[in-house]
């Protein structure tokens, strides 16, 4: 009884770790460097090894953003559609492929899609987009939007398409009851009575792909800048964190306290989505009996 | 009686009604398809790449070749040895971990503890931790375990014991949700069976609730294990090298990790370096199908037999 109390308060300690150490590194740099958080925040200017080190992180979470977005924009609609097509449209034994194989996708390490974005996408969009005029650089932030955006939508449509399908098949018999087609019946009763669970799975997803690291690495590179332009290199602020260990910076110095301030930030904001995810989906769940 | 007048939009026969309908279940084809097409591109693309860099050799004498050579400064001689053995330790010292603390807390939620505030807080404490960035355990594993906040004595620096702590921290709430699933799916009449035979809580829970959730945990755990085995981010943070010359000789040994390896093959601008890369992608997602159709077939038996 013990024991198992312990195990489970593991995980507990897990989470004050976390905290404790993150925040306490966090202090450590706010004091070694003197910025105010506002500067941390809102500062545009990253440069580490300047004489005095100014750490404006603003560039990393305008490149975390922008990862967001852009695979936000790829995955959410592919992740629904798949989600109602395998809750409403697919025959049965499809469905019997479809599901491991999309669960298959999302057991993928990450390296592998950022590999991927490296040896196939960044070529591809070169290819696609030079010959108009565009200039693509070889690190670049659309193919990482591009590769991020696949790599979350198993995320979205396992976790919409077990939403839709516990939807009670009484609701889709009175509709299609009252003639409705199953367009309609997809559209305008299933899909609003699943809303929450659609809902939060989109968050988690967008949380997903903000905590993305290896893909981004790899594929965006690590240049932190503020730019609308897709097709430059941007640095996020997982990123920054690889960047920042596999660097030069020795244990103590503001530069190394700094990957803890920034993980402060990637902790928060993702700890936060999940929070708002979770109550979506309790909140608003349609209970049926 | 007259009839209700028909509302004005009330047209059954428009033509758009039936257009839509197959365009939009087209689309939805269409969108579950990309799954199954990102699928076979990548895995077509990464054998490619591997046949590219085998210049008329076979692939499975390229991978064979991969497998047994170490780091090397020339593409043509350099491989996976190190990263594979490391790989396997840290898997090893993960399960050793993660295995027994994950079902342990699993077991005292869900036979233990009664719905209360303990359970509550415990329950949504896993939940968000299933959510944290694993770059973030990597932090956790880099001040906690490699330098343990600078006591110089307690901290275990980069070595393998560092590097299975953290993945073993970060794959537990995964293992401690499906064991719990398994379980539920444990009906409670055996619960009560067992009790009224006079069977103490943890007899129930040794005998009967544990070896009929087996099955269930076995492939949760299996699954979990495979997840530790392809993150790379953390592994970064607490210090698995990049060059690594020696095998590890036991968990307080540096180290570096298949999929580090790959990383650092990849960063390259070398092509034939990329063809490297893709070899030891080949070797990890023949590694990780391994796992993952072991719990296929453990699911899938366990199915049948409860059936019949």
């Amino acid at each position: 009884m013990a024991f198992l109390f312990g195990c489970a308060a593991i995980t507990v300690i897990t989470t004050a770790g976390i905290v404790l150490v993150l925040g306490s590194e966090t202090i450590h740099f706010f004091r070694a460097t003197g910025e105010s958080i506002l500067e941390f925040i809102c500062g545009t200017q990253l440069e580490p090894e300047a004489v005095p080190p100014r750490f404006g992180i603003l560039p990393l979470i305008w490149g975390t953003m922008l990862i967001a977005i852009g695979s936000s924009l790829i995955a959410l609609p592919i992740g629904l559609l798949s989600a109602i097509y395998l809750s409403e449209y697919a025959p049965r034994k499809l469905r019997a492929v479809l599901k491991p194989t999309l669960e298959l996708l999302a057991g993928i390490p990450t390296i592998v899609y950022g590999y991927l974005a490296l040896l196939l996408v960044t070529p591809a969009l070169k290819g696609i987009l030079e010959p108009i005029g565009l200039q693509v650089e070889t690190f670049n932030a659309l193919s990482a939007c591009i590769v991020v955006g696949v790599m979350i939508i198993p995320m979205v449509s396992s976790l919409s398409e077990d939403v839709l399908s516990a939807v009670p098949r009484g609701l889709r018999e009175a509709a299609y009851g009252l003639g409705a087609t199953k367009f309609e019946v997809s559209t305008r009763i299933v899909l609003p009575a699943g809303l929450s669970g659609v809902v939060s799975s989109f968050i988690l997803a967008i949380s997903r792909a903000i905590g993305e690291t290896m893909a981004v690495v790899l594929a965006a590179g690590l240049r932190p800048q503020l730019t609308f332009n897709p097709l430059t290199s941007i640095e996020t602020m997982t990123a920054y964190i690889v960047g920042v260990t596999s660097g030069e910076a020795s244990a103590g110095s503001p530069e190394y306290l700094s990957l803890f301030a920034v993980g402060m930030a990637l902790f928060v904001i993702t700890l936060t989505l999940n929070v708002i995810s979770g109550f979506v989906l309790r909140r608003y769940r349609e209970v049926y009996q | 009686m007259t009839p209700a007048p028909l509302s004005p939009s009330y047209e059954p026969e428009r033509q758009s009604r039936r257009i839509l309908g197959p365009i939009f279940g087209l689309a939805c084809l269409v969108a579950t398809s990309t799954g199954v097409v990102v699928l076979s591109i990548l895995l077509g693309a990464v054998v490619a790449a591997v046949i590219r860099g085998s210049q008329g050799g076979s692939v499975l004498g390229t991978l064979g070749h991969l497998l047994t050579s170490m780091q090397s400064s020339t593409p043509e001689s350099a491989g996976f040895r190190a990263g594979v053995v490391g790989s396997l330790w840290l898997l090893g010292l993960v399960a050793a971990f993660s295995i027994p603390v994950g079902i342990g807390a699993a077991v005292f939620l869900e036979e233990y503890v009664s719905a209360g505030r303990i359970r509550r807080i415990i329950q949504l404490n896993i939940a968000n931790l299933a959510g944290v960035p694993s770059i973030v355990y990597g932090i956790l594993g880099l001040a906690l375990f490699v330098r343990a906040f600078g006591y110089k004595n307690l901290a275990f620096g980069p070595t393998l014991w560092a590097g299975g702590l953290t993945l073993g921290l970060l794959i537990l709430p995964v293992i401690v949700i499906a064991t719990q699933e398994a379980l539920r799916t444990v009906p409670n009449s055996l619960r009560q069976a067992a009790m009224a035979l006079g069977a103490s809580r943890w007899q129930v829970v040794r005998d009967h609730v544990l070896p009929s959730a087996l099955p269930g945990i076995l492939t949760g755990v299996i699954l979990a294990l495979s997840r530790a085995i392809g993150e790379t981010a953390p592994l970064l943070m607490v210090g698995a090298a990049g060059s690594i010359l020696r095998l590890p000789k036991g968990p307080s040994s540096r180290y570096t990790a298949l999929p580090v390896e790959i990383y650092n093959y990849a960063k390259e601008p070398d092509p034939k370096y990329q063809a490297v890369a893709a070899g030891g992608i080949l070797l990890l997602l023949a590694l990780l199908l391994t796992m993952n159709a072991t719990a296929i077939v453990i699911r899938n038996r366990y199915a049948r037999s409860s059936r019949g």
